[in-house]
């Protein structure tokens, strides 16, 4: 073994910038391709909302998924649940959503995203309690117990609001663009961008300033040795999987207005993307799961517009590109 | 002198593997006991299932008198045992300083205990902000060995600390561990360097197929070759 004496110095610690300048390399690539500069931009902030409403629900699962090694299928039960629960406070106050009023509008935005959270973050109590506790350690039956809790869950929505799709108009004041030149960009989108942006920030604040975000980013490595340091990381565990499903409950609200409908199976394309991105961004990885979700959503945009019959497998093709780079993904964080 | 450890009758099973098969062994308090035997004798085995990473199947496990041997991991953590694993499993991705954060569970880093430990490996105060993922093999066991004695504990369970390592790091790391042994410090050794058993032992145990098959003053063992033949199959000088 080589080893270096104590005193030696130690090799500056490398930067890993590639993940970070691909979605820039490939945002600039696209510019001769796409040609017009106003769709390259229009298509871009696209991406970038469209990027952090998949970061947002996909946030929780990859510390779930590094933290404890459990994979939950059900994740998507989250985004639908916290959709629908959004309908019950903004149906009520149709009035005040439509009014041309951003302080009225937001008045009711906010609680309806807060409940959504709560609710979600209640279910995932639940779900780690009843369907996940029972089976640490055993992949085959995690897949299927919490499969079958999405199933479940879809099933009671439909019980409960019925089959229609429900129709979640966007508040009045976040419809429309901003125009710039000739390049129009909508509104909705920037908002996303920037919850987005905030939740992504915030995130990182607690990993890197907070002893619990440290428990985290050291739990995530080695669970093991913080438990033999006398930390008790089954609860912290289930904060951090409360939190991912309240998340995942806000993205679902977020998803649910961009499209303007919600129903019960909404989640079931999204979590496909959600995965990909996960597994992407490295298992247990913030930064690579941000990044991983602009990719996914790149792809999914400048790919749609250049060669619409390319879309269903673009984001497949992007997986497989990432992983023949870095196997582990972007930033591999767990040695899985 | 009393035992702060004490293990009688100890299984473990690991899936349908039958590890440890009757482990009694005590570990004196304010000594430094030696856990020896051939690979896969079932030293680590132990280490780990006195600190609950895998459970005892059967068996009584004590700790200080209390009974620990269906604790968890982080029970028995608090109860005052730390543990240096074989692996050293630092933390790659945090920094030293967090790393000791971590480790320093009942509240702020103690200066004096730092200053302590920097006085042994002053590596890590060069390195307080660098990733542990970027230290050199014997600077993460450093790292490694600092954070078990960053607070106070009552039990120190240490694997193979010396293995892999460059000479001159060996040396300081015995040089840290005899310091601590003076600080009064109860540690169950597991270490495959003589010099180093030699130097910080008080007693020994030697294993073999899951079993304790001896037990007795380490100076005793260190003197006698042919007794070290029987139960290491070699003798100790050859693994200097």
């Amino acid at each position: 073994m080589t080893d270096l004496a104590a005193n030696d110095p130690l090799p500056k610690p490398k930067r890993d910038i590639a993940p970070v300048l691909l979605p820039i390399a490939l945002a600039l690539l696209m510019i001769p391709l796409i040609g017009s500069t106003s769709s390259w931009l229009t298509l871009t902030a696209a991406s970038l909302a469209m990027g952090m409403m998949i970061f947002i629900m996909a946030s929780g699962l990859t510390l779930v998924f590094g933290l404890m090694d459990v994979l939950n299928f059900g994740h998507g039960a989250f985004i639908a649940v916290g959709a629908y629960v959004a309908t019950l406070v903004l149906a009520p106050f149709a009035a005040s959503i439509q009014a041309d009023s951003l302080w009225m509008n937001l008045a009711v935005l906010a609680p309806a995203a807060l409940l959504s959270m709560a609710v979600s973050g209640a279910l995932g109590l639940i779900v780690e309690r009843v369907l996940i506790l029972p089976v640490y350690g055993q992949h085959l039956k995690q897949i299927l117990m919490t499969t079958g809790g999405l199933i479940v869950a879809e099933q009671t929505l439909y019980a409960l609001w019925g089959p229609q799709i429900i129709p979640m108009p966007l508040p009045a004041s976040l419809r429309g663009s901003f125009i710039l030149g000739d390049v129009a960009i909508a509104k909705y989108r920037v908002l996303a961008m920037l919850i987005g942006l905030a939740v992504f920030i915030a995130i990182q604040l607690v990993l890197n300033r907070t002893k619990l975000g440290l428990l985290i980013r050291a739990g995530v490595e080695n669970r093991e040795m913080v438990e033999a340091l006398g930390y008790r990381i089954r609860r912290l565990f289930l904060g951090v999987f409360m939190t991912g499903s309240a998340l995942a409950g806000l993205g679902g609200v977020m998803w649910a207005l961009y499209r303007e409908q919600v129903h019960a199976s909404m989640s079931d394309d999204l979590t496909v993307l959600i995965f990909i991105v996960v597994i992407i961004g490295g298992l247990g990885s913030i930064g690579g799961c941000f990044i991983g979700a602009i990719l996914v959503a790149m792809v999914a945009n400048y790919g749609g517009f250049l060669v619409p019959k390319l879309a269903l497998v673009s984001n497949i093709l992007l997986m497989v590109a990432i992983l023949m780079w870095r196997p582990r993904g972007l930033y591999a964080v767990t040695s899985r | 002198m009393s035992d702060l450890l004490k293990l009688s009758g100890v299984h473990t099973h690991i899936g349908r593997y039958h590890i440890l098969q009757g482990i009694d062994l005590t570990v004196p308090q304010g000594q430094v006991t030696m856990l020896l035997g051939r690979n896969g004798a079932g030293k680590t085995t132990t280490l780990r299932t006195i600190m609950g990473l895998w459970q005892a199947s059967s068996g009584e496990i004590t700790l200080a008198g209390e009974h620990i041997e269906s604790r968890t991991t982080p029970d028995i953590a608090r109860r005052g045992v730390g543990y240096v694993p074989e692996s050293m499993a630092v933390f790659s991705d945090l920094t030293v300083k967090e790393n000791l954060v971590l480790a320093a569970r009942d509240g702020p880093l103690d200066d004096a205990q730092l200053d302590w430990i920097f006085g042994f490996f002053p590596a890590l105060r060069r390195f307080w902000l660098s990733r542990a993922g970027s230290l050199s093999g014997g600077q993460k066991q450093m790292l490694s060995i600092a954070r078990a004695i960053i607070e106070p504990r009552k039990l120190l369970l240490i694997d193979e600390p010396t293995k892999g390592l460059a000479p001159a790091i060996v040396m300081a790391l015995i040089e840290c561990l005899k310091e601590i042994k003076r600080k009064g410090a109860t540690i169950l050794l597991v270490e495959q360097n003589f010099f180093a058993a030699r130097e910080l032992g008080d007693s020994v145990l030697v294993m073999d197929n899951g079993t304790i098959v001896h037990r007795g003053e380490m100076a005793a063992l260190a003197a006698d070759v042919p007794l070290q033949e029987r139960l290491l199959g070699l003798s100790l000088e050859a693994h200097q």
